[in-house]
């Protein structure tokens, strides 16, 4: 199960954060956010899909650059609002 | 005393991160009027240096123009230093809304309302237009000031890939059920020099009944054939919604913004926008040099078409010495070097060649996207641009980066 959502976390990041020709792997230790991948502006989509999928909402403390810097670090953060 | 060791201590700390990431900015002092030709001491206590700017955003020359300096003169003799007052209280002169009108005429829209600063113009406009009912659907490259302005609107935030239309208009389908939508952009990209491609966007906004805002602090005065800005490049003048804009850069280069477009929007702005109702006026002398700008360009694209050659010069140049530049046509011309080091290496040997340029890396550009940007000014004559390409061929050829790509650049420093 887990697996599933690791791939559908990768999946989104590449669709909606990278340009087809980036050349960048990402996988579920791939640093997201302080790489540079995903922006801290758009971190807020990133925390809308992940509140629309999962239906849950992420308190804002909660959605720390940290704890959204990989797909492994944002399983554990749903974790501890959803039972996945 | 309140300023504990703790408090001491967390901002030490925090100042000597900046310091050992490599991000720490210095100021120059700069000792003579902004222009082609500056003073300058770097560092603190060196004698001073003679160099030619290359990253000032004075596009048209005329932030130290005779003209506009006499304007300024005289406006501060018979309008006085400041209004002591926000613009509803006893903060407006004549010469505001002469400005207002004259800026309205010549970005040829319906109205115009002053802000202290375009990014205090940012600040106020998404808070203004929309609520919680709304979307904000703004490209992901969109400057500073925009970002800090949509987290003050309750408006829903929706961004799309840099200049990429197929993902705008997923965004367009995602937000149908929303009240109003704003597509928000900025003209000219600050750190890439490319336009957005406006009439695509004036065309989906169409499609899918969106309203357009767009920042063109970095396109107004010279963009477009009489430099009305990118609406007028792409042809789109009437189209756009809300525009942004400064007179801190092309246009004398001082201080101030507005926000300049639909009627009712302006006159929203008045009533609501907080950075209009809480800060003070725009002082007299700004405003009686700007309306000076305003005429000046008005009257002539002589300045604007040396600018366009200019550039068109400079970079031509730069591509046949084997720099590695964004294409383009505007006057931010960005010479790529990928590796955050190389670039402040770059940048402090060109300064030691008398041209003073900027390195930008992460975190104000992407990681592995480090890059030098030039900006090239009406006031450049060819015989400073021949200057400022010889000393980038040279210290080009000291990193070997000359007729090298990104691949090569990146195999050589790292990203």
């Amino acid at each position: 199960m887990s697996e599933d959502i690791k791939k559908m976390i990768i999946d989104y990041v590449k669709k909606e954060y990278l340009e087809e020709d980036s050349g960048v792997d990402v996988n579920e230790n791939t640093k997201l956010i302080s790489s540079g991948i995903v922006d801290s502006f758009s971190m807020v989509s990133l925390k809308m899909f992940l509140e629309k999928k999962f239906l849950v909402k992420i308190p804002d403390d909660k959605a720390t650059p940290d704890a959204f810097d990989s797909a492994n670090n944002i399983i554990n953060l749903l974790k501890e609002y959803t039972k996945i | 005393m309140a300023y504990s060791e703790k408090a001491k201590s967390f901002y030490d700390n925090t100042l000597k991160n900046i310091k050992q990431d490599g991000l720490f900015k210095e100021e120059r002092y700069i000792e003579s009027p902004q222009a082609a030709n500056i003073k300058v001491e770097f560092p603190l206590g060196a004698p001073q240096k003679q160099v030619l700017n290359f990253c000032a955003n004075n596009y048209l020359g005329l932030s130290s123009h005779p003209d506009v300096v006499k304007a300024a003169h005289d406006g501060l003799d018979a309008r006085g230093y400041g209004m002591s007052s926000v613009r509803f209280i006893c903060g407006t002169q004549d010469i505001h809304h002469e400005l207002e009108e004259k800026l309205t005429k010549f970005l040829g829209t319906e109205d115009t309302i002053l802000f202290p600063s375009c990014m205090e113009a940012n600040a106020a406009i998404f808070e203004v237009m929309l609520d919680k009912e709304d979307a904000m659907i703004s490209d992901r490259l969109v400057h500073a000031s925009i970002v800090d302005g949509m987290r003050l609107s309750k408006a829903q935030l929706f961004n799309y890939k840099h200049n990429n239309m197929a993902h705008l208009e997923e965004k367009l389908q995602e937000t149908q059920n929303c009240r109003f939508r704003l597509i928000i952009t900025d003209g000219v990209f600050s750190m890439d020099g490319d336009m957005a491609k406006l009439d695509e966007i004036c065309n989906l906004a169409e499609k899918y009944d969106a309203m357009v805002m767009v920042d063109d602090s970095h396109a107004s005065g010279f963009i477009g054939k009489t430099g009305r800005g990118t609406h007028e490049h792409f042809n789109v003048m009437g189209r756009i919604d809300a525009i942004t804009t400064t007179l801190g850069k092309a246009l004398g280069g001082a201080t101030g913004g507005c926000v300049s477009g639909r009627k009712g929007i302006v006159d929203l702005c008045r009533q609501r926008a907080r950075p209009y109702l809480f800060s003070n006026t725009v002082p007299p002398v700004v405003v009686a040099a700007s309306i000076k700008v305003i005429d000046l360009i008005s009257n002539t694209t002589e300045r604007r078409d040396k600018l366009e050659r200019n550039t068109k010069y400079f970079r031509e140049k730069m591509i046949k010495a084997g720099l590695d530049i964004k294409e383009g046509d505007t006057p931010i011309v960005p010479v790529m070097l990928y590796n955050a080091k190389l670039a402040q290496d770059v940048a402090r040997d060109m300064y030691a060649e008398g041209i003073y340029v900027i390195g930008f890396f992460f975190p104000v550009v992407a990681q592995g996207q480090a890059r030098i940007r030039t900006q090239i000014s009406a006031d450049h004559e060819f015989e400073h641009i021949d200057r400022a390409v010889a000393a980038f061929t040279k210290v080009g050829a000291k990193y070997n980066i000359l007729g090298k790509k990104k691949d090569e650049i990146i195999a050589m420093y790292g990203m």
